[in-house]
């Protein structure tokens, strides 16, 4: 804290000044470029390009899907979590490490696994298709991608708030008349929602930006099944790099101003599963609710 | 612990139709998907599955997505321990800014991180009469896909490592420097020791990463066939090629190599928590039973 602490350990100029420079040189001065690049075309063709007809369209498919995705796995999330820390079964271990799969599993092969899985004749889609409902190479098909790949985000988030949620709060809502399912809705997700709000955020995030594993299953028409990462590439395929430079700069700020989000959930999660007044206050407010 | 919890327990059916619910939803969108990989790339039979692999490009694609992890990683090993050292160790304006900097990568998408180096190094880059001049290709060769490796992979190490530092302190380090170890023994003999396994989880994630990333890799790379063609490339052809075999046999390769990530990472996190037990038993023992 003091400036004495400082002077006791060596290596705080080398480390910085190491980390500034490796940060400046890969992330920032890249960034940056591609912002400034953006002058050449002015903020007026920027806009025009984001709101033409076929971006615009990407736009409202990459985020509908995206949040699909994140309120799906906001849920499942929920319950997955809950089931791996309260409840014990056989072969735990192994699945709460199986929750990690698409962290790990490259996105490609996720991609043509679910094409494969959800097409027509595949395992799933034999079984979905009769029912009158279309997955593979429709939008569909992006949410399933999305759900896959942003799935371990809520989970992992609310895993350990849900660990450290004390006995004796749900015990003290419990003796003082409150159903489960009050204790539940007035103590525990009071105490969890920060945290599901930043796994909610950080599965929206990663979905947006996804491509590997949406490309295959997406079926890619223009206006309906094609997302904007894919338009950048089929932009700079064409040779239109200005094209694709305005679009990813307007999904660069969207990036940005998710990530500051999650920053402020999380260090509002941080504050709050910490201080156990809250909890306390909640167990009397569960009871409250019962005595009505 | 289930008799002090049994004030505050679910319903039985309630307790079952959670786990039902939990355990259907992971086994229809990862267990299913898992199994489904090598089914598919073993459908014609063990012969025609080690046919595709011994194919020539399939094990140049292989050759190449090791040398990238392998020139990747050291760099943000370096990086990751300097990150961390300087903001867990030391106070600073600025330093929630450059955390949330060094978080960046994550935010951005794998498009538009490979966007940004085409911008610079592609034929109309800013640098790319430069290069183009000095016969120096990075954009569609081996050079540019390291670079947006690099940049996807940038914050593993670091955000592994910064919180466990934190939570270190540095008195360890402060008594190791007041005893008259110089800068360097203190970092081999207390700082190392202490951060190894929160190190290998983070190198664990990062190879994971380095090896699989699809979309930055992609803008880069030109899909020259046998040149820069990276594993998880190598399945896109194959599978717009509809040959089902071959694809599916290199994604299962990768789907190994994310099965082996998995159970090095739970090693990891077992060590990790067993040492942190080993020190909380000798302060407070947990109750059993």
């Amino acid at each position: 804290m003091t400036t004495h602490s400082h002077r006791v350990l060596p290596g705080f100029g080398l480390s910085l000044g190491y980390t500034l420079v490796y940060l400046s040189l890969l992330i920032l001065l890249p960034l940056g470029g591609m912002v400034l690049k953006t002058a050449d075309l002015g903020f007026a063709q920027v806009v025009e390009i984001a709101l033409g007809e076929r971006s615009l369209a990407a736009f409202r498919v990459t985020f509908g899907a995206s949040l699909a995705a994140a309120v799906v796995n906001g849920f499942f999330g929920l319950v997955v979590a809950w089931v791996l820390v309260r409840y014990e079964f056989p072969g735990k271990r192994f699945v709460d490490a199986l929750v990690d799969l698409p962290f790990a599993l490259p996105t490609a092969v996720a991609g043509i696994t679910l094409a494969t899985l959800y097409a027509g004749n595949g395992w799933l889609g034999r079984w979905i298709e009769p029912l009158g409902l279309k997955i593979a190479y429709t939008p569909w098909g992006i949410v399933v991608a999305l759900i896959f790949v942003t799935l371990p985000f809520v989970v992992r988030t609310l895993q350990p708030v849900i660990e450290d949620i004390e006995a004796e709060v749900e015990e003290a809502a419990a003796s003082l008349g409150a159903s489960r399912w009050q204790t539940f809705l007035k103590v525990i997700l009071p105490a969890i929602f920060p945290a599901l709000l930043t796994g909610f955020a950080l599965a929206f995030s990663r979905a947006v930006g996804e491509y590997g594993s949406v490309i295959f299953i997406a079926g890619n028409l223009p206006l309906i099944s094609e997302i904007t990462p894919l338009l950048i590439i089929s932009k700079l395929e064409q040779y239109d790099v200005l094209g694709a430079t305005a679009l990813a700069v307007v999904m660069l700020a969207i990036s940005f101003v998710l990530l500051l989000a999650i920053n402020g959930l999380q260090w509002w999660a941080a504050n709050r599963y910490t201080n156990r007044e809250p909890l306390e206050a909640a167990a009397g407010r569960a009871s409250a609710g019962a005595a009505r | 612990m289930s008799r002090s919890r049994r004030a505050t327990e679910e319903p039985g059916w309630v307790r079952y139709g959670l786990l039902a619910t939990g355990l259907g939803f992971l086994f229809f969108f990862l267990g299913l998907p898992l199994v489904a990989v090598f089914v598919e790339a073993l459908a014609q039979g063990l012969p025609a599955y080690l046919e595709a692999l011994r194919e020539p490009e399939a094990r140049s694609a292989m050759g190449l997505t090791i040398g990238i992890a392998l020139a990747v990683l050291p760099c943000n090993i370096v990086f990751g321990v300097a990150a961390a050292w300087a903001i867990a160790k030391f106070d600073f304006k600025g330093k929630s800014l450059l955390i949330t900097l060094i978080d960046l990568p994550f935010a951005v998408s794998p498009v538009v991180a490979g966007l940004i180096f085409i911008l610079l190094f592609g034929a109309q880059g800013t640098f790319g009469p430069w290069l183009a001049a000095h016969d120096i290709k990075i954009i569609f060769a081996v050079p540019g896909m390291i670079i947006a490796t690099l940049f996807i992979t940038f914050p593993f190490i670091a955000r592994e490592l910064i919180p466990l530092m934190q939570s270190q302190g540095k008195e360890e380090e402060e008594a190791a420097i007041s005893l008259g170890a110089s800068g360097w023994q203190m970092f081999w003999r207390v700082t190392l020791p202490n951060i190894k396994w929160g190190l290998l989880y983070g190198v664990i994630l990062a190879n994971a990463r380095a090896m699989g990333e699809f979309g930055a890799v992609s803008v880069v790379s030109g899909h020259i066939r046998g040149e820069t063609n990276t594993l998880p490339l190598h399945v896109e052809i194959l599978y717009n090629e509809y040959n089902q075999i071959g694809a599916f046999a290199a994604a299962s390769v990768l789907a190994l190599l994310a099965l082996v990530t998995l159970v090095a990472k739970t090693v990891v996190e077992w060590r990790m928590k067993k040492e942190t037990a080993m020190l909380n038993t000798v302060l407070a023992p947990e109750k059993t039973g």
